[in-house]
């Protein structure tokens, strides 16, 4: 089953003279259970498009559609919300500077009309890692992998299956990567989640995805499993020139 | 030839838990030589680099026995004479360009402002001086980039004009604090080549802080490993991968290697031992 099917989806931004084209007729799907990354430089769109399932960029034409049902241009609904939650790059912008761990979980659990939140956070904070006593932290007290730790953990409270990551470590230490992405590797196994991952590092997404797609000026210029990349049968010039820049 | 020589430097910050140690004891010296030093954050790497310029302000403490240029010790030098050391000997270029440059001034008077400080040229001098130098760093257009402000620019732009303008007074010493780390890796590559070239060319040495092993491995001569404000380990950029140290070895192996498919990553285990280690000295 396909979980995710993006069909010649355009985005853009601002409008006249300040028209920028971010997307320009992206397709690709992506299966249940699939790990699928997409990969480019800065400003290639590939955030964009995660934006755009999300509803954060509103201006968008073509079709998404997750779990086969077909998005709508309006406001996503809270069973949208339900199935799919995004962790962005920054750990340090994305969580509410005043609000506890405990505060920002359990607003999410409530959202989603869990009951029973006070078991439900602490078996959440355990199931990413984080030991019970950052329960009643506030971001600044904690570090940027246990802020990411917290921000995985958000997008888990309300059973969503399917996670967009977007730079998911591109603000952290190695050493700290290495320990999120094996998270994100287990959960998926755990909760069978499927993952729509944006980087611009190459290696990262060949650790953590099947397959692929290459953007380039909003552009995707080939999808490819991380396999026939790796065995250098890439067919298109950028993304073999990504290749050479990203094996030392 | 040696240009810059530290001697058990130290930073200090008191916090209400007491003195806290960024740099613990630090000696290495610099010669006409790409220096690399690597670790992760808060290991202090970014810290030594600004005691050098002696960019930390009180309540920050800097210690040292000697911070060594030219026979002359840094830390004795009146605030007025690091004016002249700043830029004209040592130059900083920093991680963002989006934060070192002004806003809301034009990038061509940004650089000419920079060579008209330490040299008294007139400004049509000067502003024939940016654009050479913007040529330099392989700006295409470098009279509209001259009139723009730090805005219109993309990262790597940013960064290019930051080298650009850290270079035009013809320092003896760079140091770059993240250079390209807020760079695309296609980027990275140009920025560093332009780096590479310049102190190529004019003989400079470089102080190159970064958390990314590889590329330093690769772009660097030598390595300084710092870890909880001490230097662990120093090794030739080209047998970093050798490394002895396990704290080099554990942030090795925590990369995902594209061609070396795994399911876990290698997570690093901390030792506290490593920290209490005292400090190698890192002279050539």
């Amino acid at each position: 089953m396909t979980m995710i099917t993006i069909n010649g989806l355009n985005v853009w931004y601002g409008d006249g003279r300040d028209h920028v084209d971010a997307v320009k007729n992206a397709s690709f799907e992506v299966a249940a259970g699939e790990s699928f990354g997409l990969v480019g430089e800065s400003g290639s769109g590939k955030s964009t498009i995660l934006r755009a399932i999300t509803g954060l960029a509103p201006n968008w034409s073509g079709t998404i559609s997750i779990e086969g049902k077909q998005l709508s241009h309006g406001k996503r609904d809270r069973e949208f919300y339900r199935r799919v939650q995004m962790v962005f790059q920054d750990p340090y912008a994305s969580l509410h500077p005043r609000h506890t761990v405990d505060q920002v979980l359990s607003e999410t659990l409530d959202l989603n009309g869990i009951t029973g939140i006070d078991q439900r956070v602490s078996r959440l904070l355990d199931g990413v890692g984080l030991d019970g006593k950052f329960r009643f932290r506030y971001p600044h007290q904690l570090s940027g992998g246990q802020r990411q730790r917290v921000a995985i953990a958000r997008a888990l409270a309300g059973e969503a299956n399917i996670i967009l990551l977007d730079e998911p470590t591109s603000a952290l230490d190695v050493s700290v990567q290495a320990e999120i992405l094996n998270l994100l590797t287990d959960l998926r196994e755990e909760h069978n989640l499927t993952y729509l991952m944006v980087s611009h590092d190459l290696p990262v997404i060949g650790h953590m995805c099947d397959r692929l797609a290459v953007m380039k000026d909003g552009e995707i210029v080939e999808t490819l499993t991380v396999d026939s990349l790796r065995a250098m049968r890439a067919q298109h010039e950028y993304s073999r020139s990504l290749l050479k820049a990203s094996i030392v | 030839m040696m240009l810059l020589d530290v001697k058990d430097l130290w930073v200090k910050f008191p916090t209400r838990q007491g003195l806290f140690e960024a740099v613990r004891g630090v000696s290495f010296s610099l010669g006409k030589e790409r220096l690399g030093i690597v670790g992760e954050s808060g290991s202090g790497k970014s810290m030594t680099g600004r005691a050098i310029l002696r960019l930390i302000r009180p309540p920050g403490i800097v210690e040292a026995d000697h911070i060594t240029l030219e026979g002359r010790n840094l830390l004795d030098v009146t605030e007025k004479d690091m004016r002249e050391v700043r830029g004209e000997k040592i130059s900083m270029v920093m991680q963002d360009p989006k934060f070192s440059l002004n806003p809301v001034m034009r990038i061509g008077d940004q650089i000419m402002e920079a060579y008209l400080v330490h040299n008294s040229v007139s400004k049509s001098e000067a502003r024939a001086k940016s654009v050479e130098m913007l040529e330099a760093v392989s700006i295409r257009d470098p009279e509209r980039v001259m009139r723009a402000y730090p805005h219109e620019m993309s990262g790597g732009m940013g960064q290019r004009i930051m080298i650009a303008m850290m270079l035009i007074p013809n320092p003896q010493i760079l140091i770059a604090d993240e250079p390209t780390s807020a760079l695309d890796v296609t980027v990275q590559r140009q920025v560093l080549d332009i780096m590479d070239k310049l102190v190529k060319e004019r003989g400079m040495g470089l102080i190159f802080i970064s958390h990314d092993l590889n590329l330093v491995a690769e772009f660097c001569d030598r390595v300084l490993i710092m870890y909880a404000g001490r230097i662990v380990e120093t090794c030739d950029a080209n047998k970093l991968h050798d490394a002895k140290h396990p704290y080099t070895q554990g942030l090795l192996n925590s990369l995902p290697r594209f061609d070396q498919p795994r399911r876990h990553l290698d997570v690093l285990k901390r030792d506290p031992s490593w920290a209490e280690v005292p400090s190698v000295k890192g002279h050539t």
